[in-house]
């Protein structure tokens, strides 16, 4: 049955790949590929595969980023985006275009992670000291917190005429991605592996911070990790693809729907259903007005929306 | 008695701020051209601050809470959708468009029959907790803006010229048509709310309460909503969408006056959020020399201080 299932698996998955591989506007097909076009390769080694790479670690990163998110915060609809981390990581990113002016893409990548790091601290500490009851109180300050937050960012770009820059950027579109821009992205397969590593005491974390206490764990320590992981993949993502929003937060929701809770067991199949979930929504993207592309942070806001208010309202049905 | 002197310091402050912001630096050869530009403006921000205040002071009154407005719950997103429905719907060309007064009537009808809805699909479990229907209503302002940008790209670029008009909307860029011609709905709206505010007094006694007094308030709910969704309609295409100003403008009538009138609160919340839009104006266009615009700012302190708000209504 397992064995099954995973074959399954691996099936939809190189089907959407190679669907993926396929399309686009530029006419290539395999045969040209194998028989060696020099324009073939070219394309698909400087841009089909690229993205396809990108797709992956991105979805794969995001989701494990917010099933971390949720252990840590012990909040089911805790995620990067409903505890201002990605609304800090653009703050992040305005800064250092700000500050740094040209330097390389690997100290970009360090503001935006310093602010990621900070911001969502910031608010895990905030929560901690206040201690909810309700679950549903978290995401709901989360999201005024980011508007928080972006409001100040937009005041920045407003005043150094970086608006447009801006608003090109944190929409997430995977069409941007090419050979020699996407590489930073390969740090969420260490993030997720160190996640992978860290599943167990992430699980004890989210029952409560005596119970880490009790059983020898240091509470704070395992919250930093948590968030220094989410981070890292959010402002990878952010700066490479952009914002793609609810992401975190579905995936691994919806998982562990039908998976149930154990860590282990839901971290290699949450990033596989946010790999499917983001191949899914690029393919469509860019097939309802092709040879155009729709970003692909559109498709995945409506969807995502639309889930996100499902499970909260089924949530209190079950309340 | 001190509320009153209160009120006639802020109609005197009003006043003063206005004629100001009106008449600084005119001189007789150039104030045809300052005024034919300064009126509409000023017009459209009292206009639009009273239309956001008074909705928000009566949503508040229907839901019976106090931190909730129609623009949290996504109400004004909705309208920027209607437009671009209708857009596509229509067609660009169309005198459902371009022109203000079929367009403005049309958007509010069908605006009307979804807020109905929403509102139903929103209040339908009574006794729900508050946090819940915020969360909702904050997504499904988000789901609304994404659905208005997804179509946006699906529309040709001419017709997008249109639509933006309406998404873009701020004092900066004021139709004055529009401005002249919304002063109806809004008189209509408030003579409406000035005679149901005996009602809306009792309404805010409680459900419950209002029932056994003899109020039917299921009937006086729907009738306030429809009130409700005009002037949402009509802020929203004089400014464009501003989140968190109407719940500002009422939390700072309910510190300063100790009155629970609605009369008296509609009048007076409507002087605060026109003070406050006409100094925020002037401050986004001396102290930041136009570097921001006013919705950031209304974000940035309205944000902060809904978050405080939603902490100390917990805390306590």
């Amino acid at each position: 049955m397992l064995v099954k299932q995973r074959l399954l698996a691996a099936c939809v998955f190189v089907v959407l790949a190679i669907v993926s591989l396929l399309l686009g506007a530029a006419d290539v097909s395999f045969s040209a590929l194998l028989s060696g076009d020099k324009h073939a390769t070219d394309i698909y080694l400087i841009s089909r595969l690229p993205r396809l790479i990108a797709i992956v670690l991105a979805g794969a990163g995001l989701s494990i980023a917010g099933l971390v998110m949720q252990q840590i915060m012990q909040n089911r609809f805790a995620s990067p985006s409903t505890t201002g981390t990605i609304d800090c990581a653009l703050l992040g990113y305005v800064v250092g275009l700000i500050v740094l002016q040209e330097a390389s893409q690997w100290s970009y990548l360090a503001v935006i992670f310093a602010f990621a790091v900070l911001g969502t601290l910031i608010f895990v500490r905030f929560l901690q000291q206040i201690q909810f009851k309700n679950v549903v109180l978290v995401p709901l300050i989360g999201i005024m917190y980011g508007n928080v937050v972006s409001a100040s960012t937009t005041f920045l770009a407003y005043k150094n005429d970086l608006v447009q820059t801006m608003s090109s950027w944190s929409i997430a579109n995977f069409a941007s991605v090419l050979q020699g821009s996407y590489e930073i992205l390969y740090l969420a397969i260490p993030a997720c592996l160190m996640a992978y590593y860290y599943a167990s005491q992430f699980s004890a974390a989210s029952i409560g911070q005596s119970f880490a206490k009790n059983i020898g764990l240091d509470f704070k320590k395992i919250v930093l990790i948590g968030v220094v992981l989410v981070a890292i993949s959010t402002a990878s993502v952010v700066m490479i693809v952009g914002v793609i929003p609810f992401l975190g937060l579905i995936v691994p929701n919806v998982v562990s729907l039908f998976m149930g809770d154990n860590m282990k067991k839901i971290i290699p199949w949450t990033a596989y259903w946010g790999v499917i979930l983001v191949l899914t929504c690029d393919i469509l993207g860019r097939l309802i007005i092709f040879p155009y592309e729709m970003p692909i942070s559109m498709i995945i806001s409506i969807f995502g929306g639309v889930v996100f208010i499902y499970l909260v309202l089924k949530d209190k049905a079950h309340a | 008695m001190r509320d009153w002197i209160r009120v006639s310091l802020l109609v005197v402050s009003c006043s003063a701020v206005i004629a100001w912001y009106i008449g600084q630096g005119l001189t007789a050869d150039n104030y045809q051209f300052f005024l034919q530009l300064r009126f509409p403006k000023v017009l459209a921000i009292i206009l639009a601050a009273m239309a956001i205040s008074a909705s928000s002071l009566v949503f508040q009154t229907i839901t019976n809470n106090r931190i909730l407005t129609p623009s949290i719950l996504g109400f004004d997103s909705l309208y920027l959708l209607v437009q671009v429905l209708i857009v596509i719907g229509f067609g660009a060309a169309s005198a459902l468009v371009i022109e203000a007064v079929p367009n403005f009537l049309l958007a509010t009808s069908i605006m009307i029959g979804f807020s109905l809805m929403l509102f139903h699909f929103y209040f339908k479990r009574g006794g729900d907790n508050i946090f819940t229907l915020l969360l909702i209503g904050v997504v499904c302002g988000s789901l609304f803006t994404s659905m208005t940008g997804f179509l946006t790209m699906l529309v040709d670029p001419n017709e997008f010229a249109v639509i933006q008009r309406s998404m873009f909307a701020s004092f900066n860029n004021i139709n004055a048509e529009l401005v002249y011609w919304s002063t109806l709905p809004l008189i209509l709206c408030f003579s409406i709310l000035f005679s149901a505010s005996r009602k809306l007094d009792v309404l805010w006694l409680g459900q419950d309460n209002a029932i056994s007094l003899g109020i039917n308030t299921k009937r006086l709910t729907k009738q306030m909503m429809v009130v409700i969704t005009i002037l949402v309609a009509i802020a929203t295409a004089l400014v464009g969408p501003v989140l968190f100003f109407g719940l500002i403008t009422v939390s700072l009538t309910r510190e300063l006056f100790s009155r629970f009138q609605h009369r008296f609160l509609i009048l007076a919340s409507s002087l605060i959020a026109i003070l406050l839009l006409v100094l925020g104006q002037w401050f986004v266009e001396k102290v930041l020399t136009f570097q921001t615009t006013i919705s950031v700012i209304i974000n940035l302190v309205g944000g902060s201080y809904f978050m405080m708000l939603l902490l100390r209504n917990k805390i306590n």
